[in-house]
């Protein structure tokens, strides 16, 4: 539009200045296109932004376990933010399984003390979400399949995890995660 | 003064209105008067079948969504009232439901249709792509629809599908936790999926308009894939097409019929009578059933980030289809090096839906591998190859011909010398 306009009739002798007026017209339709792409930027964001967690979902709420009841060989399931959370109290045969494999073995290589916290390795804490695609994984009862590595096994696509919660099969590519968490007492633990 | 359009409508009221704003006149041209190839067969009627159920889902859709309550203490009791206290609630729910399938069916037909017939082809490759941006407004619709009554299989469906997205480095974890809304598929979730399930038809019917007015500019692909030539080899839209539409929507209400009031429930997941329940997966998550094929795919690849591009990839192939056949023979009819791999093709995807509804275990694997193979070999490999080696038969020289010349059947090669330069 404004290019024609330069040689249009209704600007008889602007012609002569075409390449200066040219050059300040491409400057402000820049600077318009900028504005506009600014604006907008700023009134999508605040309809994006609309959709990520909100303050109250955020609110870091925290839950205390009491470990007490929870024998040698159970888990329990516990939510923390929707989400459920694994709290298993491992054997020793199970502790000295997950201690003793090889790294090379491993799919996401990490040794069961980063997974645990020191002088309670018999707590072993997880996000209970396979990392495959998000399915609630079995194996926390006694009762339930654990897989071939003794820990979790998750139903929908067959990822098997071991008792330290690393993850032995795919397709699950990444261990299960351990929330942040600190031992209150040697039977309370918080989560969060 | 000038402006005003002049109308050959005779009733003053029409004639009023279609000189200030022309819609009886462009009815009268796209729907009336429309040059249509007069050699359709039934694979024709699937267009127009897929916009008869486009409307019933909006109708029913906006009905539910009367006594529906998009909160996961109540939806799923919400539902439950719909089929029990509300007046009618089990048929509008049940046409839902069933029309959802329906939808697919007529929709993946006419896919094929346009397989078997080569409408992709030049010139009607944006017709194509728009179709395929209907498949998948489509499925992103269905997909959220499917999370509204807040069942079991809604509910891990929702988490396993919004999931997918995690399997992209970097960016994935917050894409996933943005859909969400926190920090798993909760409140905030299932209130998107009602709004966005409420929008998206309407998106559907805008990409619908632009799918049509593309349609009527190249105008419509025909069994033999040839060109229409001349007036003689068209017949107006209105009364013959109409009329084979209505044939064609009369059997197709009966099916639809059929599955609502014999059979409501045959092609649901009996876990979606369950509650969600954020603490227990069920046994198996099994999408609905027209999910199955790119389920399979999904799961086909032993690698997530690459299952996940796999199961896009199958639906973004479809977008480059029109560039990835050289021939340029339209029909499967006269290619016969073709016609028996779009088969193939066909039975394959059908293979796969059954691999979808499986364990991955044992011989369904395979199966899901071999399959997703065939599926981008067909696409990627052999569509560019055929068309470089194949022989087509000799092509009529006028739709009108056969039909009209006493003959039928295609001409001698010499006569149809023309269109086979290319090939
Ligand atoms: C492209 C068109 C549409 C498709 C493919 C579609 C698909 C679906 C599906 C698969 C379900 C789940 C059915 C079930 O298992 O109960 C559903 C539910 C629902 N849809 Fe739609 N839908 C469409 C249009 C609409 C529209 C326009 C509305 C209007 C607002 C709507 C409102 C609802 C409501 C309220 C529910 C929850 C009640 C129920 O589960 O029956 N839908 N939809
Ligand atoms: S979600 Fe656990 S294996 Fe796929």
């Amino acid at each position: 539009m404004a290019d024609s306009s330069v040689t249009s009739p209704a600007f008889p002798g602007a012609s002569g200045h075409a390449g200066h007026d040219a050059g300040k017209r491409d400057f402000l339709k820049l600077v318009t296109a900028a504005g506009a792409a600014i604006g907008v930027g700023a009134i999508a964001w605040p309809l994006i932004d609309s959709m990520n967690p909100s303050a109250d979902v955020l609110a870091l709420s925290s839950v205390e376990v009491d470990l007490t009841p929870v024998v040698e060989g159970q888990g329990i399931t516990v939510v923390w933010r929707g989400k459920p959370i694994f709290v298993r109290h491992r054997t020793p045969a199970e502790i000295k399984e997950a201690q003793d494999v090889k790294m090379s073995d491993l799919i996401e290589p990490q040794p069961d003390s980063a997974r645990v916290k020191a002088g309670h390795d018999q707590w072993i804490v997880l996000i209970g979400i396979c990392t495959h695609l998000g399915c609630i994984p079995l194996g926390n009862k006694p009762t339930d399949p654990r897989g071939e590595w003794g820990g979790w096994f998750c139903p929908c696509h067959g990822s098997q995890y071991d008792t330290s919660g690393r993850v032995r099969h795919g397709p699950a590519p990444l261990n299960l995660n351990v929330p942040p968490y600190a031992f209150m007492s040697d039977t309370r633990v918080k989560i969060g | 003064m000038a402006g005003l359009h002049k109308s050959e409508f005779t009733n003053p009221v029409i004639r009023w209105v279609d000189t200030r704003m022309p819609v009886f006149t462009m009815m009268q041209k796209e729907y009336g008067s429309f040059p249509t190839p007069r050699n359709f067969n039934y694979f024709w009627n699937f267009g127009a079948l897929a916009m008869v159920n486009l409307m019933i889902m909006i109708i029913t859709g906006i009905f539910l969504a009367m006594n529906y309550a998009p909160n996961t203490a109540m939806a799923f009791d919400s539902v439950q009232r719909i089929m029990r206290d509300v007046n009618y609630g089990w048929l509008l729910r049940y046409v839902h439901q069933n029309g959802a399938s329906m939808f697919f069916i007529v929709v993946y037909i006419h896919i094929f249709r346009g397989l078997y017939y080569g409408s992709y082809k030049y010139p009607r490759e944006l017709l194509w792509m728009i179709g395929v941006v209907l498949l998948i407004l489509m499925m992103a619709t269905a997909f959220m629809g499917y999370v509204l009554p807040w069942g079991q299989m809604s509910y891990w469906g929702a988490t396993v599908i919004t999931n997918l997205f995690s399997a992209f480095p970097i960016v994935g974890d917050p894409i996933v936790t943005w859909l969400w809304g926190g920090f798993s598929v909760d409140n905030p979730t299932l209130n998107r999926f009602f709004s966005l399930h409420y929008l998206l038809p309407f998106v559907l019917v805008g990409v619908t308009f632009l799918h049509v007015v593309a349609l009527h500019i190249t105008g419509s692909n025909n069994p033999l894939g040839i060109d229409v030539k001349s007036p003689q080899d068209t017949l107006p839209f209105h009364p013959y097409y109409t009329i084979k539409d209505s044939v064609g929507i009369c059997v197709y209400l009966m099916v639809f019929a059929a599955l609502v009031f014999f059979a409501p429930n045959f092609l649901g997941d009996p876990n979606n009578f369950i509650p969600a329940n954020p603490l227990q997966t069920p046994a198996d998550i099994v999408p609905e059933w027209y999910f199955l094929p790119f389920y399979a795919i999904l799961r086909s690849v032993p690698n997530k980030l690459g299952g996940v591009c796999m199961m896009f990839g199958s639906l973004l192939v479809l977008f480059v289809l029109p560039w990835l056949d050289t021939s340029k023979v339209r029909s499967a009819r006269f290619r016969p090096l073709y016609r028996p791999f779009i088969f193939v093709l066909v039975v394959s995807v059908v293979i796969l839906g059954m691999v979808g509804a499986h364990r991955p275990e044992g011989i369904w694997v395979v199966l899901g591998r071999v399959c997703t193979a065939y599926y981008f070999l067909h696409f990627l490999v052999l569509l560019p190859i055929i068309g470089k080696f194949e022989r087509p038969l000799p092509l009529p020289e006028s739709i009108s011909k056969p039909v009209l010349g006493g003959g039928g059947g295609p001409l001698p090669a010499g006569a149809a010398a023309k269109p086979m330069e290319k090939a």
